[in-house]
């Protein structure tokens, strides 16, 4: 299993690649859509580059799981090779 | 044995004339926010589009489709007479029986023109292009006329924020011919029959999209089929002067160039993003875009356009141009 704090700064680049939010506010508990003001198609960029990333298959309707940054660190350690 | 003779034609084709209708009533966002829950923000921000056009239900497909191969012809100094074959890739006539193209070619003065039409949905101006071409050069016809054509308001419901934001009318048209020069490359073209609930029509009657799908799909595969018609052409990327994807959203047109910079298209190449005030208007969206970019100067004649429809089907065709 990969290394959480690895997952999330590097999903925090992605992040802040993405949706133009400073990587240091990207932090486990914030909520994507609530607190970082992404949207759902940013969601799917964030996934398509997190897929690239950290070799992982993240589907549109495993996607609408993701709420917090935190789930998606979780769901990538869990599902990564 | 008999054998059976066969035709042959010129070696090379090109875009001879453009053009392009669009109905008079143009509708903002904040229209479209007076009877749905939505905003002019919003919709820039997730399709980034300003505003679109609503033909009137006196404007029917053909009417516009008639316009706008009108003006392609006299865009390239051609008479009706030059012409005999017409195809209209459409996917929103109101019957499928008669056709359109038939009484398109009619009405603009072709006569006798072998016509067709051809459903590839949004990637279906594309695939008219390449038939065209590959006619002229196969010697069934001599100047083909391709019209993309759309009255996608009688397919949206018009209290569904997730389509009626988007979908718009309008036509636009390309006359192609014979040339001296190689002007229209070879079509890099296929389908994902097995993704085709991503797109269809809900009991028949709306048009539904699964967003998010659809986004990332034409996101992430819609530059390689690209790329591979820049390749298919001889060129490289860095020769490409002009993209003009499928007007679809603006997020989508833009992560594509993003995607084909990455690879080797250069920074000053011009991406079209005639969406932002026409909407997303089908098989009609390229061709409108590329008359509306010749008029406005940001192409010109002989620049390298690469143009890429993809949509319900799902279906996918491109191809480099010559522009008039």
């Amino acid at each position: 299993m990969a290394d959480k704090a690895e997952l999330l700064t590097g999903l925090a680049e992605i992040v802040e690649e993405v949706a133009g939010v400073a990587k240091d506010d990207v932090t486990s508990e914030k909520s994507f859509v609530d607190d970082l003001d992404i949207d759902s198609l940013s969601m799917v960029e964030i996934a398509v580059q997190a897929e690239d990333k950290f070799g992982v298959k993240i589907p549109d309707d495993e996607l609408a799981n993701l709420k917090t940054v935190g789930d998606a660190v979780d769901y990538v350690a869990a599902n990564s090779k | 044995m008999t054998t059976l003779k066969l035709s042959q034609g010129p070696a090379a084709t090109r875009v001879l004339g453009v053009g392009s209708t669009q109905p008079d009533r143009a509708v903002t966002n904040d229209e479209l926010a007076q009877y749905m829950d939505t905003s002019d923000q919003w919709i820039r921000d997730r399709v980034g589009i300003i505003e679109r056009r609503f033909a009137g239900e006196d404007e029917r497909l053909v009417d516009m489709a008639v316009t706008a191969g009108a003006k392609a012809l006299a865009d390239a100094g051609a008479d009706p007479s030059e012409v005999d074959t017409v195809i209209l890739p459409n996917c929103t006539m109101p019957t499928p029986i008669p056709n359109a193209a038939a009484q398109v070619a009619d009405r603009i003065g072709i006569k006798a023109a072998g016509a067709f039409d051809i459903n590839a949905a949004c990637a279906g101006f594309c695939y008219g292009l390449a038939l065209a071409s590959d006619l002229i050069r196969g010697g069934s016809a001599h100047k083909v006329l391709v019209i993309g054509a759309e009255k996608l308001t009688d397919v949206v419901d018009p209290t569904d924020r997730s389509t009626a934001i988007i979908f718009a009318d309008g036509a636009g048209a390309a006359l192609v011919g014979p040339a001296d020069e190689p002007g229209i490359g070879p079509v890099s073209w296929g389908s994902a029959g097995d993704l085709v609930d991503m797109i269809y029509m809900r009991e028949q009657k709306y048009l539904f999209q699964e967003g998010q799908s659809v986004f990332r799909w034409a996101t992430t595969q819609i530059a390689p089929i690209a790329a591979d018609a820049v390749a298919r052409a001889g060129l490289e990327l860095s020769d490409v002067d002009v993209l003009i994807p499928h007007q679809a959203n603006l997020r989508i047109v833009e992560a594509i160039a993003k995607r084909l910079r990455a690879q080797g298209a250069r920074e000053d190449m011009v991406v079209a993003d005639d969406i932002r005030y026409s909407g997303n208007t089908s098989s009609a969206s390229i061709p409108i875009a590329l008359d509306h970019m010749r008029a406005a100067g940001t192409v010109s004649s002989g620049d390298v356009v690469l143009a890429v429809g993809f949509g319900a089907g799902l279906s996918y065709a491109g191809q480099v141009i010559t522009c008039p």
